[in-house]
């Protein structure tokens, strides 16, 4: 019989950033833990940015990833360029990580498809919306990395990120079962951020783990801290490595905690206790870290400084660029359906575009008369 | 040239020779491997491309489609067979929420050139869940193509177009006439946006698709035998819709009867009697007539012939449509 016992969360720095135990070789290297420090700040004040943008009504409905940033993050720091992110929705860090421009992620949650369509992004798939059904294509994605994989060479890996939500779907479920039969080169991390929506951990499935899920489907499957960049980065990089030796798919179960309303549309006051909500602001993956790095002098308060003016540098110049995207053009609603647009489809463009000839005519006799009357 | 084929030896060849064409193109269902699918659709493909192109899956349809549409977004070609078209259901938040989405949402990114065969349809006395049309219900989604073959030919032709074209296909077997005839198969790739011509005539137009063809085919016939020539066309790509030859020819006759198996409301009939009032309405002689399923659940076997439209159903619906002067 499998007991929950049998999981242990992976942690090496606690709350505080207190080393709870060894620390592995990699950390002497401080570039990786800096580098990682910077790019949660860089995602916060970018996430931070991407909220107000709504607030201010620049921007529509967007998911914040408020204390969720260390999972994004050293998930798409330990893929290779080619190999494929499947993200979900709350995984911002990672896309900025992938090399896709913040302006591209503004676009996307300002309504518009081109944001998911600039070269930056590769073979990464979307943002995903419907829930866990981006685990089927990871799936496929890691079927066709096995296909085109030539004897020898090392594997490309598909990395699959979805929510503890997710993992009460059919999808999760299906598509786990064919890792395992199929020993596929993907790596799927469960961001637990005990939260979906309104419904909590506790009610979102009767099992003690939601890693033990990938038991059944025969996959080697882990807890680790969330919150906790070392413990992630060795995990998620053992479960990489397993996937780009051709060993098969591993199960993540990443414990964070979603800080923020479910979405802007959101209020999560209205179902979740503020001492909940407090006791995990103690937990938060960046002051942990920056807590770590002080005390072993690798930071301190200038250099704080001078990230922060980068940063809001870079996001500036991306909201900028943002609110400067013209609108998309009448015929895109038309041109991106088939490789080979159908007659009534083009028909339809043809009339789309000569309503609006016919608006653009009226709303300039509109002006003139307006101006006779004057 | 081959031997003459049935349709689903003319599906087989026709996987065949795209997997010899591309290798890019896969296939993967359930049972399609060693089986080589339950209808031999697929009969001896495993042995020839091997594991990796001929994929058996676990029995969960929403991952079949879901699969093929994260092998699609790679460039691999998947041809996914459904066992039958009332299991296909589960795949269908894939097949609407992705694979037609993927080249619009990313703005030609990433497309999905996907294949999704499924055989379909009434008359061979199948369990419950085996014998539905639901063509109409994949016809609305943008991004979509439906194609469905009424003939080994078209079979050939129609998949062959349908795995080169670089978006989603349903591609529906009708599956009762899968052994009704043979032909012999001249590897003609078809056009995927346009109907065929079957017979011409002068006093009435008979539109069907499918299986259904049989029967219109026959009451073509019975109606020649009266000396009425009915012209009958088979739309065969159910989206995008030839409107185009069907309007010609009902210009030239004046009157249409729609044949299909599916339910008659909601359905691909409305839409191709809408199109012509708005594009034949001043030729039309008599209102457009349609012969097809019930609005009811498609009956277990028992029953299924007084569901399915007949010869005679659609002989009266034509004499009907004929009295109008």
């Amino acid at each position: 019989m499998i007991t929950d016992d049998q999981f242990s969360v992976v942690q090496f720095l606690d709350a505080e950033g207190r080393v709870v135990q060894n620390l592995p070789e990699w950390v002497n290297d401080q570039t990786t833990l800096i580098d990682y420090y910077q790019a949660m700040v860089t995602a916060r004040l970018s996430d931070q940015k991407a909220v107000a943008l709504q607030r201010t009504g620049k921007m529509g409905t967007y998911p914040s990833c408020l204390g969720q940033e260390a999972i994004s993050l050293v998930c798409a720091a330990l893929l290779r360029k080619d190999d494929v992110l499947i993200p979900y929705y709350r995984d911002l860090p990672g896309l900025l990580r992938r090399g896709i421009p913040l302006s591209d992620v503004l676009r996307y949650w300002g309504g518009d498809e081109r944001g998911s369509a600039s070269g930056a992004w590769g073979q990464d798939l979307p943002n995903c919306v419907p829930i866990a059904t981006q685990a089927g294509h990871a799936a496929g994605i890691a079927t066709a990395i096995r296909i085109r994989h030539e004897a020898g060479d090392p594997m490309k890996v598909a990395l699959c990120a979805l929510g503890d939500g997710a993992t009460s779907k059919g999808d999760f479920a299906e598509a786990l079962n064919l890792a395992g039969a199929w020993q596929l080169p993907v790596v799927y991390i469960i961001n637990n951020n005990q939260w979906a929506i309104s419904v909590p951990r506790a009610i979102q499935s009767g099992a003690p783990t939601l890693a033990q899920k990938g038991v059944a489907a025969g996959l080697p499957s882990f807890q680790v801290d969330g919150n906790d960049v070392i413990a992630l980065h060795d995990v998620v990089g053992a479960a990489i490595n397993r996937a780009r030796q051709g060993k098969g798919a591993t199960v993540i179960e990443a414990i964070s905690y979603r800080l923020s309303d479910h979405t802007t549309a959101d209020d999560a006051s209205r179902y979740r206790n503020s001492d909940e909500l407090q006791e995990a602001w103690q937990k938060e993956p960046i002051k942990r870290l920056r807590h770590f790095l002080h005390r072993r002098g690798l930071w301190d308060e200038s250099k704080e400084q001078a990230l922060k003016e980068r940063a809001e540098r870079m996001i500036e110049k991306a909201v900028q660029t943002y609110l400067n995207t013209p609108l998309p053009k009448i015929a895109d609603l038309f041109d991106y359906h088939y490789a080979n647009t159908p007659g009534q489809l083009e028909e339809q463009k043809r009339d789309a575009l000569n309503r609006e000839e016919l608006r653009q005519r009226m709303h300039q006799k509109d002006a003139v008369g307006g101006h006779q009357h004057d | 040239m081959t031997d003459k084929l049935t349709m689903v030896e003319a599906v087989n060849l026709a996987l065949d020779h795209a997997m010899a064409n591309d290798p890019d193109v896969v296939l993967l269902g359930e049972d399609i491997g060693v089986n080589g699918g339950v209808f031999r659709a697929t009969a001896g493909l495993r042995d020839k491309y091997g594991l990796k192109r001929v994929m058996d899956t676990p029995l969960a349809e929403a991952l079949i489609a879901g699969i093929s549409v994260g092998m699609a977004t790679q460039g691999i070609k998947p041809v996914a067979e459904i066992q039958f078209m009332g299991f296909i259901f589960p795949a269908m938040e894939q097949l609407i929420c992705h694979a037609a989405r993927m080249r619009n949402r990313t703005r030609g990114r990433l497309t999905c050139p996907l294949v999704v065969r499924a055989p379909y349809g009434g008359g061979i006395h199948a369990p419950e869940h085996h014998s539905e049309s639901t063509e109409a219900l994949f016809a609305h989604i943008p991004g979509l193509r439906v194609v469905i073959p009424s003939s080994p030919v078209r079979a050939y032709g129609l998949l062959r177009a349908a795995i080169n074209e670089p978006d989603p296909v349903i591609f529906l077997e009708p599956k009762r006439i899968y052994r009704a005839s043979k032909q012999v198969i001249n590897t003609d790739i078809l056009p995927l946006d346009t109907c065929f011509t079957l017979k011409t005539g002068h006093d009435i137009t008979l539109v069907s698709w499918g299986a259904s063809l049989r029967e219109t085919l026959a009451a073509a016939n019975v109606l020649a035998s009266h000396g009425i020539s009915a012209e009958v066309i088979d739309v065969a790509t159910i989206k995008p819709l030839d409107m185009a030859t069907i309007v010609t020819s009902v210009k030239k006759t004046g009157r249409c009867v729609i044949v299909h198996e599916a339910c008659r409301s909601f359905g691909v009939g409305a839409e191709i009697a809408t199109g012509l009032m708005e594009r034949a309405f001043i030729e039309l002689r008599a209102p457009v007539v349609r012969v097809a399923g019930f609005d009811t659940t498609m009956p277990y076997y028992r029953m299924e012939d007084h569901y399915l439209p007949q010869v005679d159903d659609i002989v009266r619906a034509s004499i009907k449509s004929l009295a109008w002067r």
